[in-house]
């Protein structure tokens, strides 16, 4: 048997059951490699219940600094036996198991192909502790000693971790660093080395280890949201709770500890919509995050908010769909239903952040786009990218760089007489100027309503006036092209007649694909969507390559739609390559969907597979 | 429908209060709502209120639902931005609204469709946080809007225009209200302007949740014998606990008092309600007592009116939240962005 040889270049997955204490050590052992400079990419997988179910915490090792999932494990930490025949099925042959060989399993309960690794955790920790929550704790930082002494990992690495962990904490630092020295030394005295090594690099550099809710949380903080209201929802809770914390740390007056933020709990999705959209009416920076159920109950509003021009910042942490899905899994299948959210001609502002970096660009962008445009604006993330801690470039963040407040009357501007038309397209990008409550004691004020309205704000039921407001708000969809953050090209070294498009937390995965398939001998044109409404050059670069792959993570092809309905494209040239089995997207996934495309047009040059869905592999 | 301007004729001779302005310029564009119809006779009450109390009109920000009720904010405070939200949810723009600002007076109105059905959620909850607001209800039992079907204030038995028997059991918003923790809690009608005028103007000197459940009768469906919010029945049912006074801290009021036992509770903002008891024994302070009452006489088939609780300490959502005086849409980069030093810092812990 050919054992899998590999230094900083392998996929290790820890199988646990929900509620055990296994996170907290699981993470642990990846910041361990990572501090050693070697880029990790973890991953949760994790179900939708508190205790007892089965939940996955899965760490690419790759000094090549590939950050999206590979696909495959080569060491499989089975702490499940709930789980234990998938999860030993999918170790790639001649890798490696490691399991608590506490209770002697029968020999077809393990593969011939795999190195097999036992340690008796469960005698280990029962013979040194008494109390049994210790016993269950302690066995995760065991089998992260023993990791670790396998791997090559610096135990001084772990340690520094812990102090840092258990601050002022001295009896749980020692005892933990005494646990995770027996790990070390059994693996030393008992266990066969391994082919799987860590060994120190540089490859890390400034880069900061965060999950995108934090970062998004923080973008939002340094965009000068003041008004959050939320409901909790998987993934998009901790969103609101990091906001919470980060204001506590950063948004205090000094001289009298008071808030310059308002947090409120809502007591549905409907409401906290629905202060967002009094706080943005009212002129202060207001968000909500949610995830699809969320985005649901709040359409009405979203059309209200649309159709009489009020900012509003609405974070979707998609999660797998429709109706309760798969709630604690990925998915980017909510892009129509906030493209278009509500009944009527309605049309939003999207942003498709690919990590947290730029998670906390995109929301302040939100922030000030939907000031400047009047109208909601969406940030799409996804569990994948806001639940996951991730590798990326370290915040950064321009002192001269103010707010854009968009266009609000002033009481100056009011009283030197600048006519005001709350409606009126003066400056004809379609965006009209706005007033706040209480600027003015006899200028500006207006009211504002769902209804049509004539330029000057007064209720009106004529046609023509129907037709101005919302051809008006064509015209400032078309201003938000320019203003969005535009599609990033990755062009291909050579001339190609291929193209790919793709957006959000497929990046990582994607990064990836494009080497691997450049190397076999295929090569893409890559452009990376930031936004929709689409840039001018959407519909260029599609127009200029015969075959262009969209890769996303639904079932139904949404941005495909979303292109060929927005774009004079052909529908035929755009290729669909779906991944919706709720796992996030892997590159040999999309390598494999290329690949056997090109091969097949190459057998069959005019046959145009329409749907390239297949069962998708996890 | 049209746009019908209000023509701004002034009578030189008319009445200026102590911010300037006369009567008039607290009015809106001339109602679309059916000649009678209780809810115009609110909307006065309200200019009436607003005027007596110096209110600068662009100071108040006005907010409702939809409905025939919540069409009435564009029909007075002409100068005030208006906000015409979505069905049952004008609490929560309010809410929202008076974050992002708290230095305006956030005057909330809607219908008993709009927060005894779609809304009963908003109102329950935007009551419990404390959001200082006048909130009224036009409570007519009806949809006026949309043509006359039962709303859920509608009482049990009550007859439809149509000779439909409502068979549920009415939601009590003024039972609610109390349960639910509103610091002031009043009812009038809509026909009542001596009582309605007081009310009003105490709920906007409360620094709290101001609730006010003004039955309001719809003449085109809602005004017919079998009806338990016509005119006739509200004015035959109609048991007032108080006379209330209203005294700002510039102008005292003058009203002829009746002899009688009379309370004062001073408000947060200095303002004092003072109150004449009618019913002996009546404690507008003590809540629970107010639930009972208010139980009791609907118990009777009677409408309860007037002041039934007030709790002048309490405080409101902001004062919850321990947000800064300086109103939220008003800060600034300086006060808002923690900068680049402080990011620098963040990215390091992040290593
Ligand atoms: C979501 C939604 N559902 C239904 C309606 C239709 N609708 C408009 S007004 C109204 C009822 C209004 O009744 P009420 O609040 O009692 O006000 P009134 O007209 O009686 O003053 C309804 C059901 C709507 N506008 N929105
Ligand atoms: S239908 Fe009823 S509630 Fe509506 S305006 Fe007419 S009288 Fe008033």
């Amino acid at each position: 048997m050919k054992r899998i040889e590999s230094v900083n270049d392998f996929v290790v997955k820890f199988a646990n059951v929900n509620g055990s204490g296994s996170a907290s050590a699981n993470e642990l052992f990846a910041k361990a490699i990572l501090r050693m400079g070697v880029p990790v990419s973890p991953r949760n997988i994790f179900p939708s219940n508190i205790q007892g179910l089965p939940t996955w915490y899965e760490v690419r090792v790759s000094e090549e600094g590939h950050l999206g999932r590979r696909g495959g494990v080569d060491l499989m930490v089975a702490m499940n036996p709930q789980t234990w025949d998938a999860d030993v099925a999918e170790v790639e042959p001649g890798g490696y198991l490691f399991y608590d060989s506490t209770r002697p399993l029968p020999p077809e309960k393990f593969r011939d192909d795999l190195t097999v690794i036992g340690m008796p955790l469960t005698a280990i920790c029962n013979a040194t502790y008494e109390d049994a929550r210790q016993r269950q704790l302690f066995k995760n930082i065991l089998y992260v000693g023993a990791l670790s002494m396998l791997l090559g990992i610096d135990p001084q690495v772990i340690e520094a971790l812990f102090s840092e962990q258990y601050r002022g904490k001295e009896r749980l630092l020692e005892s933990n660093v005494r646990a995770l020295n027996a790990g070390r030394e059994f693996a030393r005295d008992h266990l066969d080395p391994v082919g799987l090594q860590v060994r120190r690099s540089d490859r890390v550099g400034n880069r900061i280890f965060v999950d995108g809710n934090s970062a998004a949380a923080l973008g939002c903080v340094y965009g000068g949201a003041t008004v959050a209201a939320w409901y909790p929802i998987t993934p998009s809770s901790s969103l609101a709770e990091a906001f919470q914390k980060y204001c506590g740390k950063l948004r205090v007056e000094p001289d009298t500890g008071m808030h310059r933020f308002a947090i409120v709990q809502a007591e549905d999705e409907i409401a906290a919509i629905g202060m967002v959209v009094g706080a943005g009416w009212n002129g202060a920076r207001a968000f909500t995050a949610t995830s699809g159920p969320g985005v649901s109950l709040m359409t009405e509003f979203i059309g209200l908010a649309y159709f009489a021009e009020i900012p509003v910042t609405i974070i979707d942490v998609q999660r797998g769909g429709p109706s309760t899905g798969m709630p604690t899994r990925t998915q980017q299948a909510d892009l129509l239903c906030c493209a278009y959210a509500s009944h009527g001609d309605t049309k939003h502002v999207l942003l498709f952040p690919e990590d947290p970096h730029e998670c906390f660009e995109h929301a302040a962008a939100a922030l000030d786009l939907a000031d400047r445009l009047q109208t909601p604006v969406f940030l799409m993330t996804d569990l994948d990218i806001g639940m996951n801690q991730r590798l990326c470039q370290p915040f950064a963040w321009d002192d001269a760089r103010d707010y854009d407040r968009g266009k609000v009357m002033s009481a100056e501007q009011l009283e030197a007489g600048r006519d005001f038309g709350r409606y009126k397209d003066v400056d004809g990008d379609g965006i009209p100027w706005r007033t706040l409550p209480g600027t003015h004691p006899t200028r500006g004020s207006f009211f504002t309503r769902g209804t049509t309205r004539d330029p000057y704000a007064r209720y009106s039921e004529r046609g023509a006036d129907y037709v101005y407001n919302v051809q008006r708000l064509l015209r400032k969809f078309e201003t938000a092209a320019a203003l969005v953050p535009q599609p990033v090209l990755r062009p291909s070294a050579r001339g190609t007649r291929l193209g790919v498009i793709y957006f959000g937390s497929t990046a990582p995965a994607m990064d990836e694909a494009l080497a691997a398939l450049a190397q076999a001998g295929i090569h893409l044109d890559a452009m990376r969507l930031r936004a929709f409404p689409f840039a001018g050059g959407v519909a260029e670069f599609i127009a200029a390559h015969e075959v262009v792959f969209v890769v996303e993570q639904n079932r139904d092809a949404q941005m495909r739609t979303l292109l060929v309905n927005e774009l004079d494209v052909s529908p035929a040239q755009l290729e669909p390559v779906l991944h919706y089995d709720g796992t996030p997207i892997t590159a040999r996934f999309i390598t494999q969907a290329i690949t056997e495309h090109v091969h097949a047009e190459a057998s069959a040059p005019r046959r145009r597979t329409r749907q390239m869905a297949r069962e998708p592999s996890a | 429908m049209t746009y019908l301007a209000k023509p701004r004729l002034h009578h030189p001779s008319l009445a200026t209060n102590q911010v300037g302005y006369t009567r008039r310029d607290y009015e809106g564009k001339i109602s679309t709502l059916c000649a009678g119809c209780g809810h115009d006779s609110i909307s006065a009450a309200i200019v009436q209120a607003c005027w007596e109390l110096d209110i600068e009109p662009h100071r108040v920000a006005k907010l409702s639902g939809i409905g025939c009720s919540s069409k009435t904010p564009d029909y007075f405070l002409g100068a005030s931005h208006g906000f015409n939200s979505v069905h049952g949810r004008m609490p929560s723009v309010l809410t929202g609204a008076n974050l992002a600002n708290r230095g305006l007076l956030y005057l909330g109105v809607s219908g008993d469709g709009d927060s005894a059905s779609i809304g009963l959620g908003q109102f329950a909850h935007a009551l419990r946080r404390g959001v200082n607001m006048v909130y009224i209800v036009e409570n007519n039992g009806v949809y006026g809007l949309t043509k006359g079907q039962f709303s859920a204030t509608a009482d049990r038995g009550s007859k439809s225009k149509k000779g439909a028997i409502n068979r549920d059991a009415p939601v009590d918003l003024v039972g609610l209200a109390l349960q639910l923790g509103a610091s002031y809690v009043a009812r009038s009608f809509s026909g009542d302007k001596a009582q309605l005028v007081p009310l009003i103007k105490g709920a906007i000197g409360h620094a709290g949740a101001a609730f006010l459940d003004v039955i309001s009768p719809c003449v085109t469906f809602n005004n017919h014998a079998g009806s338990t919010k016509s005119y006739d029945y509200v004015r035959e049912h109609n048991d007032a606990v108080s006379r209330i006074d209203f005294i700002s801290q510039k102008r005292e009021i003058t009203t002829d008092y009746a002899p009688g036992e009379v309370v004062d509770v001073a408000q947060h903002d200095g303002t004092v309600l003072r109150l004449r008891k009618l019913h002996e024994g009546y404690d507008p302070t003590d809540r629970a007592a107010a639930m009972n009452h208010v139980h009791l006489h609907q118990a009777r088939g009677e409408v309860l009116t007037g002041l039934l609780y007030v709790d002048a300490e309490t405080g409101d959502l902001h004062e919850a939240l321990n947000t800064t005086a300086t109103p939220l849409n008003a800060l600034g980069r300086a006060e808002l962005c923690p900068g680049a030093a402080e990011l620098a810092r963040l990215n390091d812990a992040l290593r």
